[in-house]
C-alpha cells in the first residue's frame, strides 16, 4: 500500500470520526426523548417509515461507520496480532462491505 | 545500604541482587558506577559525561527510561531496579544496540539538506517566524533513545520510526532553508511514521529535554495530509 493511500486512509479516519461524534449523539439524544413516552416498535416505525430525513442521516451513520471501524481495526491488527501486509487489507474490506451491508440492511427495515 | 536489582546477560537473562552503601546526593549512575567498580568489574553499562549532555546513560529505571546521570536515588524510592533501555536490542546487561535507532533516524531523512554553497552568502532566517520558533522547540534533542523506549507504539510496531526520529524530521520541515520538502514528507508518513502515533504523550512525559516529541509528530501529520490534500504525495 502506497505512503498516499496510507495517509488517506488516516484522514478518512479522522474525518469519519468527526462524522461519528455527531451521529452518536444525535442518537443517543433521539433515543433518550423518544422513551419518554414508553418503547414501542409502533412508536419508532411511525417515526423512520417514509422519512427521507432519517434514511439519509441514518444512512450518513452507517457510511461513517463503515470508513471509521475497519482503519481503526486495520491498526489493532497490526499491533496486537502482528497481521500486516495484504491478507489483513483484504479481510478488512470484506469487514467493510459487512457493516455497510448490515448497516443499511437495518436502516431500510425501519424505512420501507 | 541500598538493595539494587542489576539486569544480567543479553536478551535472555535475569535481574541479579548487589547491596551499594547509600550516600546523600547519590545518582543511580553512581550505583551502577560502584557496583561495576567495587562488587564486579564484569558489569557492561555505557556513559560518558555524567553530566546530562551526552544522553549515553539511559536506562530503564524501575521501568521508566531515565538519564542514569540526572536521577537521584531519593526520586526513585526504597526499591531500585536498573535494566536495559527497552525496545533495543540488548549487548550485554546495561548496554544496548543503537542502531536501530539512529538508522531510523537515517530513514526519517534526518539529515539537512540545503541549496546553498560555500561561495552563497549566510541563509537570514528570522528567529522569531513561526517555523522558525516550532523548529527550535524541538531542536535541543540529543539522541538518547529516553522517548525510543518509552513508547509503546514502537513495541507494538517494530517498524515505527519512534518519536526522536519524527523530532527531527518536524524540524528539518520547520527549517526553511532545508530542500528535501515531499521526499521527506514521503518518508515520514504512513504505517511506520507518523500516522502510526496514538498520541500516549509517553514520548513528551519522558524527555529529560522536556521536549515535546507528540507535538512535532501531530505537526508532521497536519503537514503530510496537507501536501496529500493537494495531491503531491
Amino acid at each position: 500500500m502506497s505512503y498516499r493511500t496510507q495517509s488517506l486512509l488516516w484522514l478518512l479516519q479522522r474525518a469519519s470520526a468527526a462524522v461519528l461524534a455527531v451521529c452518536v449523539a444525535v442518537h443517543l439524544f433521539t433515543i433518550v426523548y423518544a422513551v419518554q413516552g414508553g418503547l414501542s416498535a409502533a412508536e419508532i416505525l411511525a417515526r423512520t417509515r417514509g422519512s427521507a430525513g432519517w434514511l439519509a442521516f441514518y444512512s450518513l451513520f452507517v457510511a461513517a461507520a463503515t470508513v471509521h471501524a475497519p482503519i481503526g481495526l486495520r491498526a489493532v491488527l497490526g499491533e496486537w496480532l502482528g497481521w500486516r501486509g495484504r491478507s489483513r487489507d483484504l479481510c478488512l474490506v470484506v469487514f467493510a462491505a459487512l457493516l455497510a451491508w448490515l448497516g443499511m440492511r437495518a436502516v431500510l427495515g425501519v424505512f420501507l | 545500604m541500598l538493595r539494587v536489582r542489576v539486569w544480567r546477560g543479553g536478551a535472555e537473562g535475569s535481574f541479579q541482587d548487589f547491596e551499594v552503601p547509600r550516600h546523600p546526593s547519590q545518582t543511580v549512575l553512581d550505583v551502577v558506577t560502584y557496583i561495576q567498580r567495587h562488587l564486579d568489574p564484569t558489569l557492561a553499562y555505557r556513559y560518558a559525561c555524567r553530566v546530562g549532555m551526552c544522553g549515553s546513560c539511559a536506562m530503564m529505571v524501575n521501568g521508566v527510561p531515565r538519564w542514569t546521570c540526572r536521577t537521584h536515588i531519593d526520586k526513585v524510592g526504597e526499591k531500585l531496579e536498573i535494566g536495559p533501555l527497552r525496545n533495543l536490542p540488548v549487548i550485554r546487561d546495561l548496554v544496548t544496540d543503537m542502531r536501530e535507532f539512529f538508522d531510523k533516524w537515517a530513514r526519517a531523512k534526518g539529515e539537512f539538506r540545503g541549496a546553498r554553497t560555500k561561495s552563497d552568502d549566510f541563509a537570514r532566517v528570522q528567529p522569531q517566524s513561526p517555523a522558525r520558533t516550532q523548529a527550535d522547540a524541538g531542536i535541543e534533542c540529543i539522541g538518547c533513545g529516553v522517548c525510543y523506549a518509552a513508547c509503546d507504539v514502537v513495541a507494538w510496531n517494530p517498524q515505527y520510526l519512534g518519536p526522536a526520529a519524527l523530532n527531527r524530521a518536524w524540524t528539518l520541515v520547520k527549517d526553511e532553508r532545508d530542500k528535501a520538502g515531499i521526499e521527506r514528507l514521503r518518508a515520514v508518513a504512513g504505517d511506520a511514521g507518523c500516522h502510526a502515533c496514538h498520541s500516549h504523550v509517553s514520548c513528551t512525559e519522558r524527555c529529560p529535554k522536556h521536549l515535546s516529541p507528540t507535538a512535532a509528530i501531530a505537526g508532521l501529520k497536519r503537514e503530510v495530509s496537507k501536501a496529500v490534500l493537494r495531491g503531491e504525495l
